[in-house]
This record gives structure tokens, C-alpha cells and sequence, in this order.
């Protein structure tokens, strides 16, 4: 007699305690008070900014998984993240059609020609943003003010530039806003190029220009922590790469603190902090043993600090980042932890 | 993380960590909390003939025999094997297959008892109170003759288990009495109520191991049961030879490696045994049975099972027959609540889930779980790995899960060895803690399996190539043989070459004494129409066959045709 | 310009004889592949390739004149394992997956003992003598099949081997349909169904309940 086939259930059969959107929908969460302290930086135009690529992403994330009949995808959150997360390293003026270019190609470039969530290698907001960087070079280094008045009544006259346009230049109207001599550039600029340090205080409370989402380096901070205290995020990640950061940065200044930065000051300014938080501890991206972890995070810091101090570029973070995706599998096979009771090799006693 | 040595209770003993491992919400005092009840007989024992690890035993009763409680009804076949024992008294009714505990759902062949209420003992082999001076080897064929195997879940055969051989000297026998598993308290239970008995296993166990100490490996969340044999063990004088540790409660603990390793902050070679590091661990409940064989000549006829979930009404501990329906558990814990969703045999993170509990309760059975979808709520569907590494934090093996699984995905089996797959313990942490919900296990259980069988069909690839390069040798050389004969024949007498001698030659069957004398000549009309009708018949269904193309097999020709072909002679 | 020319073609002639030298100097005499390809092939003898056994087959794809999709036993998994080992592109298989192992059974009601099959066996799996009942012995018979046609009253077929618990596999997880509503089961009727052996299912609440 044929035994009856049963449904296969495996086990465990208790409860899980995480899922993926959980895990997404905090990250989310904790980038919330970033974006806030976005628009009250910059106004309208930040808002505009983050909607649109939001936007964008979500619907190219949706058309593309349509396409390849995964079903409704927008469910796990991920692409909200990507999306608020490239606002978040663009410019406050960037031309808002640009920006939709760069939110259409992270998603569909870095993201979904690889197999949607989990299959991609890099970082898909920074896979956007480098493909910007490469077709705008001007649009995105070009750098407003913060806290410019009238900022929640009027946009940055180049946010709303028509599509396949060039941008407005801003020169005159931040001119016209009678600033500071340095504020309209950022900290970086100033350092690099000028030799001008502005205060660390001021860079870490991000009262300064930059990119949209990426001055405070409190708020970021203390948004990061608060993922790593959910332990949605592995600590491990950031804390190392602003170690590989700072760490970097140290014998420089040290040999010459008029030409290079102080540690304290790379940390807090640019990019650094906002990728370390929130781009270098993808989970799809990094390599998967903590060991690895910690190197993968400290060759980003380093390089980020490399790329700014020897580079053409004033900033480094994303391409940092975006090598250490590139190798983190690498990384990964290079530090397989030693399995319980493996054999060691044969050691001859004398 | 893994050389942190922290002491545990006022013994001062340093103990270790393994890697990983899940802090989880134990639901011990379900069930706890009661003594384990003594089931009442059910009126049918249905006996698996394979409880152990190895060759299933071959019935030895027949149909309509009448047994006795403890008589063997089952042989053991081969070193590798353990035999049955009739849990009750009355008449075996039949010995087919019966659906088993496996995640299968298979059944395997069964000795079925209708039992007749008296329990009456069969005559049991004398008891050996004086095991001290009994030879290792009298004692492990008593454990042998009384079927025990390892009650922890594995279920090896205990007599093997404890002979580990002369190069490997066992120092240590460990006792795990860690019962890591959430809801499970049957060994808590057991170690509560008969600690001296379980001493004297392990008393007996160290004799037969001629070992120098034991150790007893309890969690903290089973106080009672720590106090309980601590007193056993000074009770019995036995504070230099028998040390019970309290070890931190920390899913897995209760896995074989994992308690080494906390216990002795060793770790068994991978693809090795215990014994190759000089140690043995054995469960509590295999100490008590060992105990029972030698002291009192029982063989292994009950054990404690755990009842629980909250999908049952009274969750506890039974002393329950092996053999007794899982229904009759569950019917003795006052049976279903409406919202019991799941049933699971075993612990709620190693287990499998059955679909019925008309199955019986076996010596490695420690627990039935009736689950609500509160309790074991479906997962959903699987999504994708993101990647997170939590599965490998979280291995007692320090594997790396989420490799294993993308090459288990792949159905890649070397690849999935290379990450050494087989080192897994499936304890289903990392399957736990997936934000993506992967069914990890299954992925791994799945490709273990496989790997499994395709060995098996590589083994039987080879044979068969060994046979038929045999038979084709033995074909050439019959040949040549022929044609050497038919030469002489020609030489000796050339018009005699007749094509007869060649097919007689060609024919490889021994002669079975021809007699064809005695044949008369209607009985050999009657056989060549029988021979020529069913030759037609077969033509028939062929072409029958061929033209609707049915893959069904043909009916079975006529019984009459068929004896009269097989009761005479043909040519 | 004329130098350059000159130049390239005394190279590619060196090369050449070095590369010339070199496959005589440097001939390996490994395992020839046919043994290779032999050890591969799952053994049934069973001849569906269109060769006489399994060794004539191998022989056949070590010399290029059989595809390597023509061992139906060894399936899919077979013309993987053939294409990885000879380098070659996968090719269709026919069957998708490797049918299931079969074991032959003699309707003993109908042998009359013409020792057909035992010349037909190529793993001598039968036992048997001239009029006497023949039988086969399940642990050697591979399954081939061969041993159907020449019996003159067709009273051997094929069974599937019966799956025991020690065979048994675990299935590959079966990936649902993502994303669809937790909620929904995905065997509602409560029938098993081939493609439904999915993990971590929970029954539906009533249909599947033990009767207590």
C-alpha cells in the first residue's frame, strides 16, 4: 500500500523574530529625521528632491519587477531606502530631472539587472549617483547654502530646471542671498582647495553646506546608532570605517596640519558619515563574516580618506563604497571562519 | 569570543562558549511541573522493527503468536543494530507496514501487538548487581540484548556506542542532560525523579568505559533537577568520579559538540567522534535504561515522553510503552484545543512536523508538540537573501550558512561540501533568526540527503559495472570455449557439427534434472498450447499496448495457464 | 616593411614549432576519457542510448559520435556531469528529471522457464534454470529493462523501487510564489498535491487536525 505523501514542513516551527521589511522599514525609520533636518537646511528643494527620487524608484523598482514577474516588490522597502538615500548624497539644488535620471538608473543599473533585492553588488543609490557624477559633473559640485532665507517659499532656481536642460547657474542668486564668504561651498571644498578649516563643531552639528542629507553628522550618528542598538545594522561596519577614516587621516595631519585635515575633521564632514551609517553597512553589500566586516570598513575609510586627500575629487565616499562592494566577496571568502572541530592542520609534535 | 572561561555555581569549574547559539524562550513549566504520569495500556502496540541507527531487526514472533511483556520480537541483524522487545503482553496480530515517526511520513514494517490487559513478564535474564565484577564486554551485551540505543534523539545503538575501540581510551564520559529544546521535560522530568537510577547508569557506563570521570552537563533552567543529582551522586558516594555542571542556558548547549565544547572547551575533529578526543556522551535517559538492563534485566520497553504546545489542553510528562499510538498521548492530555494548528515530533527547532498522530511512540521519541498557529505561525513565503550574515552569528558551527544555502539553491552538492555541509547540526538557528524567512534546514537537510543517495547510486553504479564486466568475461570465455569444441568436433568428425551442440553450449543454467521420460505425449500437447497461448496473449497485449500507448502494466494471465506452464516440462 | 612581415612570420613559425614540439614531447597518457565517461554513467546496461551497455556509449561520446544526452537513467544530472567533464554546452535532455529507479518483477503465475532473460540480463540479476521458475534478484537488478522484450509470455515488468525511510530524501524547498498574502495557505483544499511540497506550511486549521 503507497503510503500517503504529506506536506513537507521543516523546522524550526516557532515564531521569527525578524523579517526583511522589518529590518527595511527601520532603516527607513531612522532616516526620517535626516531628511527633517534636510528641508529645514534647504528648504522646499531638498523636500522636492527627496520626493522625486523616491518616487522614481519606487516606480522603476515596480515596472522592473513587473517585468520580470516577481510580483509587487515594493513590499520589503528596500527601494524606499535607495531612494531617500540618494536624495540624501545629492546636492539641495540638483536639478530635479537629473535627479530622476540617477533614482531610474540606480534602480534598474545597480539593482534590478542584477535579480532585484539580495543579488545586487553594489550599493544601487550610489550606483545612481555615480552615474550622475559622471554625466552632470557640474550640476552635482555645484553646492547652495544652507539655511538660504526664503528657503521654504521658494526652490534653489536650479532644482526646477526643465528636462535635458542645463541648470540655471546659481552664482548670482546665492550672490544675492549676502552669505558668508564660505558658506555657500563645503567644508571639503574649503579644505581642500582653500586651506580654509571651518570649525569641527560646526561641521559636526552640520550647520554648513553639502549635500542634502549628509551635514550633520550628529544626526546621522545618532540615527545609526539607534539601528545598530535594533541591531538591524552590524556596528561593527561603520565604527570601522571611521576608524580606517580617522586612522588614515592622523600621520597626515600630523606631519602637516596646515595642508591636511584633522581626523576629526574628515570624519564629520562630506559623505563619510552618512555612508559609513548608512551605505558601507548594506547588508547586501558587505561581506558576511565579521572579520571581513571590519576590513571591508576600514578599506572604505581609508580610501575615502586617500581619494580626498590625493584625488581630484573633493569628495571620496561613494567610489570608496562602491569598490568595497565590488570586493566584499572577495573579502568574504578570504575570511571563512574556521569551522567547529575542523582539522587542523597536521602539526608535528616533538 | 570562544576562549572566555566563566565559572558556574560554587564549583568553580571553568567552563566554555561555543559560537553562536540562541537565547529562546524555553516553555519549560508547560509541562514541568507535574510528575511524569504512567500512561494506561492501550489495547494495540504497534512496534516499529527499526527504532536505531543501523540494520532494521528481523521479526522473530509470527502472526498469532502470543508474546510477553520484554520477549524479543525482533533479532538484531549485523554489529550495527538493536533488537525489539514486545512492550506489553498478548498476540501479535501482524507484522506489516505501519506509518512510523519519520518527516517522511513512510511507513516501515511493524510488529503490531493487540494487547491483552494482564501485562504479564516474560522470563528476563538475571540481574548483575555486582556489574563491578563483570567484564565490559557481559555488560555491553546485556545492553545490547536489551535494546537500547541512544535516547537522546540519535538513536545509535548503545552497546556500539561504548565500545569505542582500544586506540581511543574514553577519559571522560559526558551526560547530557542539557535538553536544550524549548518545551521539552522529559529528561528533566526523568532526572527529578529517578536521579540514583541514572547515577547508576553512569556508574555502570564508567565501568564499562573503564573511564576516570564523568560529567554531568544540566542548563540552570533546571534547578530542581541539578539538586536532584547532585544529591544522587553523594547518595551514592560518588563525588570523585561524577561531577554535575550547571552550564548557562544557551540554545544548542544539548548538541553533542556543543556540550563537549562548553563542558571541556574541546571540539571533536570534523568527520569524527567524540571518542577520537578520549570522550562519550551519553543521554540521561540511555544512563536510566542502562541501569534498568543491568540491575534489573529490563530491556527497553518505556521511556518518559513530553507532551506539549498549547495546542493540548494538559500539557506533562507520560511513562509511556514504546509502541503506544501518539493519539493515546495527546488523548491523555486531555486531547486537541480548537486552536492547535501543527503537530510536531521532537523539539519545536529540530522536530518535523506530521500530519497524524497515528504513529507510535519509539525509544528516540522524547516529545509530541500539538502547536497553535500562535506558537508556530506560518512563515509566509521565502524571500530573498539579503545578505544580512545573521545565520552565521548565530551557528554553533561556526558554518556559514548563507553560502551552504546559495549552493544548496544551485542543487551544486561539491560546492555545497566545500562549505562543509555535513558539519551542520541542523539545530535551525540560523533558519530562525532569517529576516527572509529561508528555509534554510530544509535546504541543507535536502542536499545532505542527496549527496547521500547519490553516493548510494554510484556505489551501485560500480557494482553493476563489476557485474557486467563479469558477465561479459564469462560470455567471451564461453564462447572461445565453444569454438574450441566445435573445432575438435570438427576434426573428430566433421559431419556431425550440428547447430544443437553450440545452443547447448551457449546455455549457461546447470541442468536441472531432465526428465523427460516420464512425460507423455498429450501432457506435452497440453503445455505447447498453454506455451502458444500465452505467447499469444502477450502478442496481444503489446500490441494493445502499442496502439493506446498505456504505460499501465497488463493483467496478470490466467492462473490455470500459468500453473499448467510451470507444472511440467517444455522444450 | 618588409622586416615587420618577416618579423611576425618567423614568429608564428617558431611558435608553431614550439607548439608542434610540445604536444609530442609533452603528450599526456591520462585516464583515457572513456573510462572517464564510463565511471559517470549510472551502469543500468540498459541500452536506450543505442549502444550495447554502458561502456560502448562512453566510448562512443570519447569519440565525438554520441551526443551526450543519450543515457535516459542518467538524466538531466548525467549530461550535466558529462558536459562539465568534456567541456561541451549542456544539451536537452528529453526526460527533465532522471526517471525513478525501477526494479524488475516476474509474474511468477506466468514464467515458464525459458531462461530468455537470463541471457538478456546484463548484470546476471536473474536467477533461473531451463523450466524452472526464474527469479530476480532486486538488490542487483538495475532496471534496464532489457529483460521485458525477450520473454515470449511478457511476465516480467517494471516496479519503482518502493522509497523505505532509509531512502527517503528530503525534498528541495519548493520556492512559493513571494510576496503573496501570509495569510493564505497554499494548499488550500487540504489535498497533497505533486508541486505543494512546500516548508513551513501550516494546515489549514480543520483539514488537517489528528483525529484525537
Amino acid at each position: 500500500m503507497p503510503a500517503k505523501p504529506i506536506e513537507i514542513r521543516t523546522s524550526p516551527h516557532l515564531k521569527r523574530a525578524m523579517s526583511v521589511d522589518r529590518i527595511m522599514r527601520s532603516v527607513v525609520i531612522a532616516l526620517l529625521p535626516i531628511c527633517a533636518f534636510s528641508i529645514y537646511q534647504f528648504g522646499l528643494s531638498a523636500l522636492l528632491l527627496i520626493l522625486t527620487t523616491t518616487a522614481v524608484a519606487m516606480a522603476t523598482e515596480w515596472l522592473f519587477a513587473r517585468l520580470s514577474g516577481q510580483g509587487n516588490t515594493l513590499t520589503d522597502w528596500s527601494v524606499v531606502i535607495t531612494g531617500i538615500l540618494l536624495a540624501l548624497t545629492l546636492p539641495p539644488g540638483f536639478p530635479l530631472w537629473m535627479a530622476a535620471v540617477a533614482a531610474f538608473v540606480g534602480v534598474a543599473l545597480g539593482k534590478a539587472l542584477f535579480g532585484g533585492l539580495g543579488f545586487n553588488v553594489m550599493n544601487a543609490a550610489l550606483v545612481g549617483r555615480a552615474f550622475v557624477q559622471a554625466a552632470f559633473p557640474v550640476a552635482i559640485t555645484t553646492w547652495t547654502p544652507a539655511f538660504a532665507p526664503g528657503r521654504f517659499t521658494e526652490v534653489i532656481p536650479s532644482t526646477l530646471t526643465m528636462p535635458f536642460m542645463q541648470p540655471v547657474p546659481v552664482a548670482d542668486w546665492i550672490a544675492g542671498l549676502q552669505l558668508d564668504a564660505w558658506s555657500g561651498a563645503t567644508p571639503l571644498a574649503l579644505q581642500k582647495f582653500q586651506q580654509i578649516e571651518p570649525p569641527v563643531t560646526e561641521v559636526f552639528t552640520g550647520m554648513i553646506a553639502g549635500s542634502a542629507g549628509e551635514t550633520s553628522a550628529l544626526l546621522i550618528l545618532l540615527c545609526g546608532l539607534w539601528l545598530a542598538f535594533k541591531r538591524v545594522l552590524d556596528w561593527r561596519i561603520p565604527v570601522a570605517v571611521m576608524a580606517g577614516a580617522a586612522l588614515t587621516a592622523l600621520p597626515f595631519w600630523l606631519l602637516d596640519s596646515s595642508a591636511n585635515p584633522s581626523p576629526g575633521f574628515v570624519l564629520f564632514t562630506g559623505g563619510l558619515m552618512l555612508g559609513a551609517w548608512f551605505m558601507a553597512s548594506d547588508l547586501v553589500g558587505s561581506p558576511v563574516t565579521v572579520s571581513g566586516m571590519v576590513i571591508y570598513g576600514v578599506f572604505i575609510g581609508a580610501l575615502t580618506v586617500i581619494i580626498r586627500l590625493f584625488g581630484g575629487l573633493v569628495e571620496g565616499v561613494m567610489y570608496a563604497i562602491l569598490l568595497a562592494n565590488a570586493a566584499a566577496p572577495l573579502i568574504s571568502s578570504w575570511t571563512q571562519p574556521k569551522v567547529y572541530g575542523a582539522v587542523k592542520q597536521s602539526r608535528k609534535v616533538k | 569570543m570562544n576562549f572566555i572561561p566563566f565559572h558556574a555555581g560554587s564549583r568553580q569549574r571553568k567552563l566554555w562558549q561555543f559560537h553562536g547559539g540562541l537565547h529562546l524562550p524555553d516553555e519549560k513549566t508547560l509541562s514541568n511541573t507535574e510528575p511524569a504520569a504512567p500512561l494506561p495500556l492501550p489495547s494495540q502496540l504497534v512496534i516499529p522493527l527499526q527504532q536505531h541507527i543501523g540494520t532494521p531487526a528481523r521479526a522473530c514472533v509470527a502472526v498469532g503468536d502470543r508474546v510477553r511483556t520484554g520477549q524479543v520480537i525482533g533479532e538484531p541483524q549485523g554489529p550495527v543494530s538493536a533488537p525489539v522487545h514486545a512492550s506489553t503482553s498478548g498476540v501479535v496480530t501482524a507484522i506489516e507496514p505501519r506509518a512510523v515517526p519519520h518527516p517522511s511520513g513512510l511507513q516501515a514494517p511493524c510488529v503490531i501487538i493487540d494487547a491483552d490487559g494482564l501485562d504479564q513478564w516474560a522470563e528476563l535474564p538475571p540481574p548483575i548487581p555486582a556489574f563491578k565484577q563483570t567484564a565490559a564486554d557481559d555488560l555491553r551485551q546485556r545492553i545490547r540484548q536489551s535494546g537500547i540505543v541512544g535516547m537522546g534523539g540519535a538513536s545509535f545503538p548503545a552497546d556500539v556506542k561504548l565500545a569505542p575501540g582500544g586506540e581511543h581510551p574514553v577519559e571522560t564520559l559526558i551526560i547530557n542532560g542539557a535538553e536544550c529544546e524549548p518545551y521539552i521535560t522529559c529528561d528533566d522530568r526523568l532526572m527529578r525523579e529517578h536521579a540514583a537510577d541514572i547515577i547508576d547508569g553512569v556508574h555502570i557506563m564508567l565501568h564499562i568505559l573503564d573511564a576516570r570521570r564523568c560529567l554531568v552537563g544540566i542548563e540552570d533552567n533546571k534547578p530542581e533537577a541539578i539538586a536532584a543529582m547532585r544529591q544522587a551522586v553523594s547518595a551514592a558516594g560518588l563525588e570523585r568520579l561524577i561531577e554535575v555542571v550547571c552550564i548557562p542556558t544557551l540554545y544548542p548547549s544539548g548538541g553533542e559538540k556543543q556540550l563537549i565544547r562548553i563542558l571541556t572547551g574541546k571540539e571533536v575533529p570534523s568527520h569524527d567522534i567524540p571518542a577520537r578526543i578520549g570522550l562519550l556522551v551519553q543521554n540521561v535517559g540511555t544512563a536510566m535504561a542502562v541501569a534498568d538492563a543491568v540491575l534489573r534485566g529490563r530491556p527497553l520497553i518505556e521511556r518518559l515522553v513530553t507532551v506539549s504546545g498549547r495546542g493540548v489542553a494538559h500539557p506533562r510528562n507520560f511513562r509511556v510503552r514504546i509502541g503506544t499510538p501518539a493519539a493515546a498521548l495527546v488523548a491523555a492530555s486531555g486531547g486537541y484545543r480548537p486552536d492547535q494548528a501543527r503537530l510536531v515530533i521532537g523539539g519545536p527547532m529540530m522536530g518535523y512536523a506530521v500530519e497524524s498522530d497515528a504513529i507510535p511512540v519509539t525509544k528516540s521519541l522524547n516529545c509530541v508538540l500539538a502547536l497553535t498557529s500562535a506558537e508556530s505561525p506560518d512563515p509566509g513565503p521565502a524571500q530573498p537573501c539579503i545578505r544580512c550574515g545573521r545565520c552565521a552569528e548565530v551557528c554553533p558551527a561556526r558554518l556559514l550558512p548563507q553560502q551552504l544555502y546559495w549552493h544548496a539553491r544551485a542543487k551544486d552538492l561539491d560546492k555545497v561540501q566545500d562549505y562543509n555541509l555535513f558539519d551542520c547540526i541542523e539545530c535551525g538557528c540560523c533558519a530562525l533568526v532569517c529576516p527572509s524567512h529561508i528555509p534554510l534546514v530544509q535546504y541543507y537537510r535536502y542536499a545532505k540527503t542527496e549527496s547521500w543517495a547519490r553516493e548510494r547510486e554510484k556505489q551501485a553504479a560500480e557494482h553493476a559495472r563489476q557485474r557486467h564486466a563479469a558477465r561479459e568475461a564469462r560470455l567471451q570465455r564461453l564462447e572461445r570455449e565453444r569454438q574450441a569444441r566445435l573445432r575438435q568436433k570438427k576434426a573428430a568428425a566433421p559431419a556431425k557439427a550440428t547447430a544443437a551442440g553450440a545452443k547447448a553450449g551457449a546455455r549457461t543454467g546447470a541442468k536441472t534434472g531432465a526428465v523427460a521420460g516420464t512425460k507423455t505425449a498429450s501432457q506435452h500437447a497440453d503445455r505447447q498450447a498453454a506455451i502458444e497461448a500465452a505467447r499469444k496473449r502477450a502478442a496481444e497485449r503489446r500490441q494493445a499496448k502499442a496502439a493506446t500507448a498505456d504505460p499501465a502494466a497488463s493483467p496478470p494471465p490466467t492462473a490455470n495457464a500459468g500453473q499448467e506452464t510451470n507444472a511440467g516440462e517444455t522444450r | 616593411m618588409l622586416i615587420p612581415i618577416a618579423a611576425i612570420a618567423a614568429l608564428a613559425s617558431l611558435f608553431g614549432l614550439l607548439l608542434g614540439y610540445s604536444a609530442i614531447r609533452f603528450r599526456v597518457e591520462g585516464d583515457p576519457i572513456a573510462d572517464q565517461i564510463d565511471a559517470l554513467l549510472p551502469q543500468s546496461q540498459c541500452g536506450q542510448c543505442g549502444y550495447p551497455g554502458c561502456r560502448p556509449y562512453a566510448e562512443a561520446v570519447a569519440a565525438g559520435e554520441a551526443e551526450i544526452n543519450g543515457c535516459a537513467p542518467g538524466g538531466e544530472a548525467t549530461m550535466l556531469a558529462l558536459a562539465d567533464l568534456l567541456g561541451r554546452e549542456p544539451v536537452e535532455v528529453d526526460a527533465q528529471a532522471a526517471p525513478p529507479a525501477m526494479v524488475a518483477i516476474v509474474d511468477e503465475q506466468a514464467c515458464i522457464g525459458c531462461t530468455k532473460c537470463l541471457q538478456a540480463c546484463p548484470v546476471d540479476a536473474i536467477v533461473g534454470a531451463a523450466k524452472q521458475l526464474h527469479g530476480i534478484i532486486a538488490s542487483e537488478c538495475t532496471g534496464c529493462g532489457l529483460c521485458i522484450d525477450p520473454c515470449p509470455v511478457d511476465c516480467i515488468h517494471l516496479e519503482p523501487v518502493p522509497e523505505t525511510t532509509a531512502t527517503w530524501k528530503w525534498p528541495y524547498p519548493v520556492p512559493r510564489p513571494t510576496r503573496q498574502p501570509v495569510n493564505q495557505s497554499a494548499n488550500p483544499s487540504g489535498q497533497w498535491q505533486p508541486q505543494a511540497a512546500v516548508p513551513d506550511v501550516g494546515p489549514p486549521d480543520d483539514a488537517h487536525r489528528p483525529a484525537a
